[in-house]
């Protein structure tokens, strides 16, 4: 039985696309696990460190966007998108020649 | 638990670098044998989803936040291999991109989210199904447990190497970050029961782990 994939994949993306437009702005913005034990065990001043200083969408924003909401929904679109196609073709690359 | 630069000393940052590379080199090796041009979309498509789930944070008690995951969830429908390089993608494009998880510490966050979630997480999902029976009750047993344990293992994981950095003595960050993440499990497990039971409804023959035979992915089309 071969099935066609379009519509899984459709679904599938636009699914990821539509809980980074619309869910992501309204995440909890509270500390996550590592960094709630960093502060209460008093070593998240060490994590000030940063070595890549040339992330674009740097903590999920789109620098010229100043909305915040906007901006963490747009930077997510972005960001569903360009993993979607890195997957698919670093997939391409090393999946088996179909020789 | 994407760990910044500056928690984790430089020579554990290369030991688990090249364990997390040699483990991603096999698993490139593992993939070029059994994916071939169906997989390519799908592979695109979980990552994007694990990318955009991981955005969404979810509070827990006490001012904490939570985020899925994934690793489990890819693993059940892509095979662990596929799993772990989706996991790596994930975590160079959130460093690269969006400054989460710190570049020097890219080697451990791939190893306890990669090597750890979806190797280990798959190893005791396979484990459980296997042993419960492979009926469908069992599957959805093995997914749950498997998922909160790939986040309390992975969890555990970054407290280790917070110790051996000498960053924060074990038996403060051990308990510490498997307590919070116990309970950042508990979503896992529901994000991805939920998700996979939802994929398998519509398209059981896209969860290559619910094989009858169970055999470990070495089933490619």
């Amino acid at each position: 039985m071969k099935r066609r994939l379009d519509g899984f994949i459709w679904i599938g993306l636009g699914v990821s696309l539509l809980l980074a437009l619309f869910l992501s702005p309204f995440a909890s913005s509270s500390p996550d696990g590592l960094e709630k034990v960093a502060e209460t065990k008093g070593f998240s001043e060490k994590g000030d460190w940063k070595v890549w200083k040339y992330a674009p969408f740097s903590e999920y924003t789109v620098p010229w966007i100043k909305n915040e909401k906007v901006s963490t929904a747009l930077s997510g679109l972005i960001g569903t998108f360009a993993i979607f196609f890195i997957a698919m073709g670093i997939t391409k690359l090393i999946k088996r020649s179909t020789a | 638990m994407h760990i910044p630069d500056g928690f984790l000393s430089n020579s554990l940052n290369a030991a688990t670098f090249a364990i997390s590379a040699g483990t991603c080199a096999y698993g490139v090796k593992r993939v070029n044998r059994n994916f071939g041009e169906k997989e390519v979309p799908l592979m695109g498509v979980t990552a994007a989803f694990i990318f955009a789930a991981q955005m969404i944070n979810f509070p827990i008690a006490g001012g904490t936040s939570g985020h899925f995951l994934g690793a489990v969830f890819s693993s059940v429908l892509m095979g662990p291999w596929a799993s772990l390089l989706i996991m790596t993608i994930v975590l160079i494009v959130q460093c690269l991109g969006f400054a989460d998880g710190g570049l020097t510490a890219l080697g451990s966050n791939i190893f306890n989210m990669g090597v750890i979630g979806a190797l280990g997480g798959y190893g005791i999902f396979f484990i459980l199904y296997h042993s419960f029976g492979k009926s469908r009750k069992s599957f959805f047993i093995a997914l749950a447990a498997s998922s909160w344990l790939s986040i309390v293992m992975g969890a555990s994981a970054a407290a280790i190497e917070l110790a051996v950095s000498g960053t924060s003595p074990l038996k403060v960050a051990l308990p510490a970050m498997a307590g919070i993440h116990a309970l950042i499990g508990i979503g896992e497990a529901i994000i991805t029961t939920t998700a996979v039971s939802l994929i398998l409804k519509t398209r059981p023959d896209l969860v290559i782990s619910f094989a009858e035979k169970g055999a470990l992915h070495e089933k490619t089309t």
